[in-house]
């Protein structure tokens, strides 16, 4: 058999060296990528983030956020702005570069669809409780429902993993990250009148919310 | 629990089914949709739960030798004391639970003209599609001296259960001032990062409980996955590179491989010659593909297994699929979570194969933290999507932790790494 396919392996050669050769030329010197096979449904591209994010994006934690049952404007959002640098993160702004804006739209509208499974976590009861006139003072006109809200670009916090809501307002009022205007006054009124501990009983409040 | 139905699955392919079959092709047709998946690892694991997802018309079997399997990721936590060994420990009930008929017995053979996987239990079961996904077998012909006996003493517990107990067992039982020494393998291997973070996290427990011990790396390689972030570690927690270094690491030139050992007194001797006595011994072999690949005729010159890299179909033997460590799986590394993803896409093409259909556009991702003292984790992490003309899983992004990234960041990563653990062990197992 060696004969035959030696000559097959030469001719496939031939052909690759041609294709290379072509290749070069048409990217004018530059190093030409291989055209890639893109279109993958919605499906199967989430598939690939459940490894992480736990089976139709409802996380085991306890760090790794939620995502499924979120609303798709705010996915969507997040995504963008871990790719550009804009929201600050540890590996999502190394992953979300690889997703075009078609896919993140796909993947945002497949997880807003998924049922929210709150986080099931221990929480500080006593916090939680002071924690729970001070979201309904501070955060409920954008974060409606108790922090259930998942629209107009709204996450929902009610049962979102406490390490998570730490780590994100740990970055808002460290200035890593930009709030909006409304939020900024909110917050800064928050921790003016309650200081850091009333802004754990809004998050521990949150984290009790099952 | 899914929101993926056989007939969203099947508008999903991107391909026209006939008029009037759309919805239930097979009973129409009257085709058999019979997969069996050999080995209840990640890569298997996870194939036969996503078969099931993306048409639970499929008649699923997997078959494992074992009733639990152990996790070699977060199993060098086991060996530093962090974690218990039941902590990474998982049984088979959520694929049950998921309408998979689950086997424990031994695959012995798999005929590809006849369709048909043979067990030690003496069954048949025939397959119309089958999944492979054996993991890793030892080249220990490559070390002189070493051999699966020689594992109770001087383990590898590089498949994770009983010798990760062992090796764990060896260091706490270890007087302090001793010398363990960790012969790393050449490439291609399982978890690439694996060997490193080992000797972070016993460097950690040594730290805290013997702190005058030692750890030397013997490998064969001159540099390592993680290389910058895991040398930045050990300088940080362990010494590394000052007189006083708890981990020492001899790599830069070929010669730091391991050829033989004797077991008897845990003394090596590398390619240079050079002998070291250690008090525990853990050896790494170079690798191959598990045992029933080379059985059934799945491996080429390389000793992994050749496959599509959309379908996973080995190039050898049509109808048998070939996931995680064990197959060519060219541009990714040969990881647990690699194992899942691929386990996903071939999933998915089995299941539009078994319904007529052309598989649908893929997608891969990898993720890969390392844990290298308290407070203190990295990552790799990539998207790929596969060329066009299927030669390669090429990576449209991704990369590692900046090095330079401030100390909250490593902090969150182990943070993160347990989550990631906590979520893709549920996605492997179900539950």
């Amino acid at each position: 058999m060696p004969g035959r396919r030696k000559h097959t392996l030469l001719l496939a050669g031939l052909a690759l060296a041609l294709a290379t050769v072509s290749a070069e030329a048409d990217s004018h010197g530059g190093k030409k990528k291989p055209e890639l096979i893109s279109g993958a449904s919605a499906e199967m591209l989430a598939a690939q983030c459940d490894g992480c994010h736990g089976p139709n994006g409802a996380s085991g934690g306890p760090a790794i956020p939620n995502i499924g049952g979120h609303d798709a404007e705010f996915l969507m959002e997040q995504m963008k702005g871990f790719a550009s640098g804009e929201i600050p993160s540890t590996i999502m702004g190394r992953i979300a570069k690889g997703y075009t804006d078609d896919e993140i739209k796909r993947l945002a509208a497949h997880y807003a669809k998924q049922k929210w499974v709150p986080a099931k976590q221990k929480f500080d009861a006593g916090l939680a409780k002071m924690g729970a006139p001070l979201a309904e003072k501070y955060c409920e006109k954008c974060h409606e429902d108790g922090g259930r809200k998942a629209d107009e670009g709204i996450p929902v916090l009610a049962g979102q993993w406490l390490p998570y809501l730490h780590f994100t307002m740990a970055d808002f009022i460290s200035g890593k990250r930009e709030m909006t205007k409304k939020m900024k006054k909110r917050v800064n009124k928050l921790m003016k009148s309650k200081g850091e501990k009333g802004l754990n009983a809004v998050l521990e409040f949150y984290a009790s919310q099952q | 629990m899914t929101k993926v139905n056989r007939r969203t699955f099947i508008q999903a392919t991107g391909v026209a089914a006939a008029a009037g079959v759309a919805g239930m092709p097979n009973v129409v047709l009257g085709a058999s949709k019979k997969v069996v998946v050999v080995g209840g690892g990640p890569g298997g694991a996870t194939c036969a739960r996503y078969l099931k997802i993306f048409d639970p018309g499929i008649d699923v079997t997997l078959i494992e030798p074992n009733q639990h399997y152990h996790t070699c990721f977060m199993s060098n936590e086991v060996l530093a004391g962090k974690r218990t060994i039941e902590q990474i420990r998982f049984g088979y009930d959520g694929l049950k639970k998921a309408g998979i008929n689950v086997v424990h017995d031994m695959v012995t053979a798999i005929d590809p003209e006849k369709k048909v996987v043979k067990t030690a239990g003496g069954k048949d079961f025939a397959y119309d599609r089958c999944v492979v996904a054996p993991g890793i077998d030892f080249r220990y012909e490559t070390i002189e001296g070493y051999d699966e006996a020689a594992t109770k003493t001087v383990p590898h517990a590089w498949k994770a259960g009983e010798q990760t107990v062992t090796l764990r067992k060896q260091l706490e039982a270890m007087k302090d001032g001793g010398l363990f020494v960790l012969c790393a393998p050449p490439n291609p291997y399982r978890c690439p990062p694996g060997p490193y973070e080992r000797a972070s996290l016993i460097a950690n427990y040594f730290k805290k409980h013997k702190p005058k011990s030692k750890i030397i790396i013997l490998d064969p390689k001159p540099k390592f996955s993680k290389q910058g972030l895991f040398k930045a570690a050990w300088k940080k927690f362990y010494g590394f590179g000052s007189d006083n270094a708890m981990i020492e690491w001899r790599g830069a030139q070929e010669e730091a491989g391991v050829v033989s050992v004797d077991v008897a007194s845990k003394t090596v001797t590398t390619r240079f010659g050079d002998k070291i006595k250690a008090d525990v011994l853990n050896v790494v072999p170079a690798q191959k593909a598990g045992k029933i690949a080379h059985v059934a005729g799945l491996t080429n010159d390389s000793g992994w297994c050749p496959v599509n890299l959309h379908t996973f179909e080995s190039t050898i033997h049509k109808g048998i699929h070939v996931i995680g460590d064990a197959s060519i799986a060219k541009g990714m590394p040969k990881s647990g979570y690699a194992a899942n993803s691929e386990a996903k896409v071939c999933a998915a093409s089995v299941a539009a194969l078994l319904n007529g259909k052309e598989p649908p556009a893929p997608a891969y991702v990898n993720t890969c933290y390392s844990i290298a003292a308290d407070d203190w984790g990295f990552s790799v992490a990539a998207v790929y999507k596969l060329a066009r003309d299927g030669s390669k899983i090429m990576k449209v992004s991704g990369g590692l932790t900046p090095g330079d990234a401030p100390a909250e960041y490593y902090k969150r990563e182990v943070f993160y790494a347990h989550s990631w653990y906590n979520n893709i062990t549920r996605d492997i197992f179900g539950g």
